[in-house]
């Protein structure tokens, strides 16, 4: 189980956090033109990496704050944990 | 040729103290070329090789494997087979598996143990029943054998599940499906393996993938860490780590990599002699020919490379197996492992050509790959050999992300995600 640095509470277990996905999907601009191929992107294709993640993670059952969580998928040590608007 | 595997041949061994069985495959160096390549030794992999032998006359085949065969995914299911997919094009694809199960041990001349024991889905709510009734006539229009069970006929089919009306979440039926089982998820490796390697398929363990070379929009061949092999015809089934190698051709897929958990009790005396699944409450069981009870739990919400997941998930399964099956309250949990899945986002899987002209992959089989082992090497030899798909899985194509044309089985996938 994982051990998460929330940016506002600071370390708690993982089963107060929900997973909230890849943290560098942009929704497109509104009233922009795009592709169905830019359409297909944002909608089903997310970072799958064996490696170095950034993810959003939601302190659910805490805080209620999302955040950035930079984490590897291979060996779950977590880099980093930044606020929404801080990079990671 | 190899040997044949029959009562005399077993005679005749015992007489020699099972000393002098002859090599089930051989154990091959890479050649430099091959008009073929498969990537990943699992049952997906080594049944593509196999069809590629013998139905399209290709010999030249490497099945190159990181570790060795079927100890991915092949070897960390909970074997369960059946196909009562809700749509047409899932229930051709899983259906023409289950029918060449039906067969496999024969034609394999290597006993799968295909017990076709029937599997049984649980519905706990009204939402349930009527999704569950849906899949049942949707499977009969399909011609897949599918009865609905009340909760008085759950409780004379399998007599250990709790019908009490007063439990958090309570029987209300069930569907039946009795062609569908189990198998020996190692046999169908090592038989598959057996049967290719015996027509020339050459065999390759330990042998990692570590790049792709192309050549503009073709393949030249691959980077491994038994040197480069070349070849023009690359078929990916590297299930959980299928993003690994599409990113060492410069391709993205549809796909994100999460553990499901698998976990078998102490052996006990034969107790449920078919397989119970159910979705709400995340929890399928059988019973393996040693005893065991073969527990299936969930996958972790979040991608991990790791063949382990997290103990909420067991604490969870078992929870719910406890309130489903309180006889089971005093046994022990013996093992408890993990494999990567590879999610598709609508639940389907992946066996398609792509934009590289040579490399084919087979992916995105999630949490339900093992059952359509056979039918999926069946179909991704003949999408490889003739560069198109199979009528059976043109649905299946990766550019229907784009189209839209999505195969949602969120609801006959046994594990939500």
């Amino acid at each position: 189980m994982l051990e998460i640095k929330c940016p506002y509470c600071g370390k708690r277990s993982q089963n107060e956090f929900s997973y909230g996905g890849d943290a560098k999907i942009k929704r497109p601009e509104l009233g922009k033109e795009i592709s169905d191929k830019e359409w297909d992107n944002f909608v089903y294709y997310r970072d799958n990496p064996k490696g170095k993640h950034s993810e959003l993670w939601h302190h659910i059952s805490g805080c209620r704050q999302w955040f950035k969580v930079s984490r590897d998928t291979a060996s779950h040590e977590i880099f980093k944990t930044a606020k929404l608007d801080e990079d990671l | 040729m190899r040997n044949k595997y029959s009562i005399f041949s077993l005679i005749k061994n015992s007489f020699t103290y099972h000393e002098n069985w002859q090599r089930a495959w051989k154990d091959p160096e890479p050649k430099s070329f091959y008009d073929v390549v498969i990537v990943g030794g699992g049952g997906h992999g080594l049944a593509t090789a196999y069809y590629l032998a013998k139905e399209h006359n290709l010999i030249n085949i490497a099945v190159v494997e990181k570790g060795w065969i079927g100890g991915g995914n092949t070897g960390r299911n909970t074997t369960i087979i059946r196909s009562n997919y809700l749509w047409d094009a899932s229930a051709g694809l899983y259906d023409h598996a289950l029918k060449i199960w039906e067969n496999l041990s024969q034609e394999l001349n290597y006993n799968v143990m295909f017990s076709q024991r029937g599997v049984m889905n649980l519905a706990h709510n009204q939402h349930d029943v009527r999704e569950l009734k849906r899949r049942t006539h949707a499977n009969r229009l399909n011609g897949i054998d599918c009865l609905w069970l009340d909760t008085k006929q759950v409780k004379e089919f399998c007599p250990i599940i709790n019908c009490s009306p007063n439990i958090r979440y309570p029987v209300m039926g069930s569907t039946l499906q009795k062609r569908a089982g189990t198998a020996r998820h190692d046999a169908v490796a090592w038989g598959y393996a057996r049967a290719a390697d015996s027509m020339g398929v050459d065999i390759i363990q330990n042998c990692e993938v570590k790049g792709i070379k192309r050549k503009g929009d073709s393949i030249e061949g691959l980077e491994t860490t038994k040197g480069f092999i070349k070849t023009s015809k690359i078929g990916v089934a590297a299930a959980g780590h299928s993003s690994v190698i599409a990113n060492m051709a410069g391709l993205k897929l549809p796909i994100e990599s999460k553990p499901l958990q698998a976990l078998v009790s102490e052996p006990i005396k034969p107790i449920i002699d078919t397989v119970v699944m159910s979705n709400a409450v995340h929890a399928y069981v059988s019973q393996s020919d040693k005893g065991e009870l073969v527990i299936g739990a969930g996958t972790d919400a979040y991608i991990s490379y790791t063949q382990k997941g997290t103990h909420e998930i067991v604490e969870g399964t078992l929870n719910a197996i406890l309130e489903l099956y309180p006889i089971f309250s005093r046994l022990r949990m013996l093992r408890q492992w993990g494999g990567v899945v590879d999610i598709c986002p609508d639940a389907s899987p992946i066996i398609s050509k792509t934009s590289i002209k040579g490399l084919y992959f087979n992916c995105g089989w999630g949490t339900g790959g093992f059952k359509a082992t056979p039918g999926s090497g069946h179909l991704f030899a003949h999408t490889i050999a003739k560069n198109e798909p199979h009528g059976l899985n043109a649905a299946f194509n990766i550019n229907r992300f784009v189209s839209g044309d999505l195969v949602d089985e969120h609801g006959a996938a046994a594990v939500a995600h």
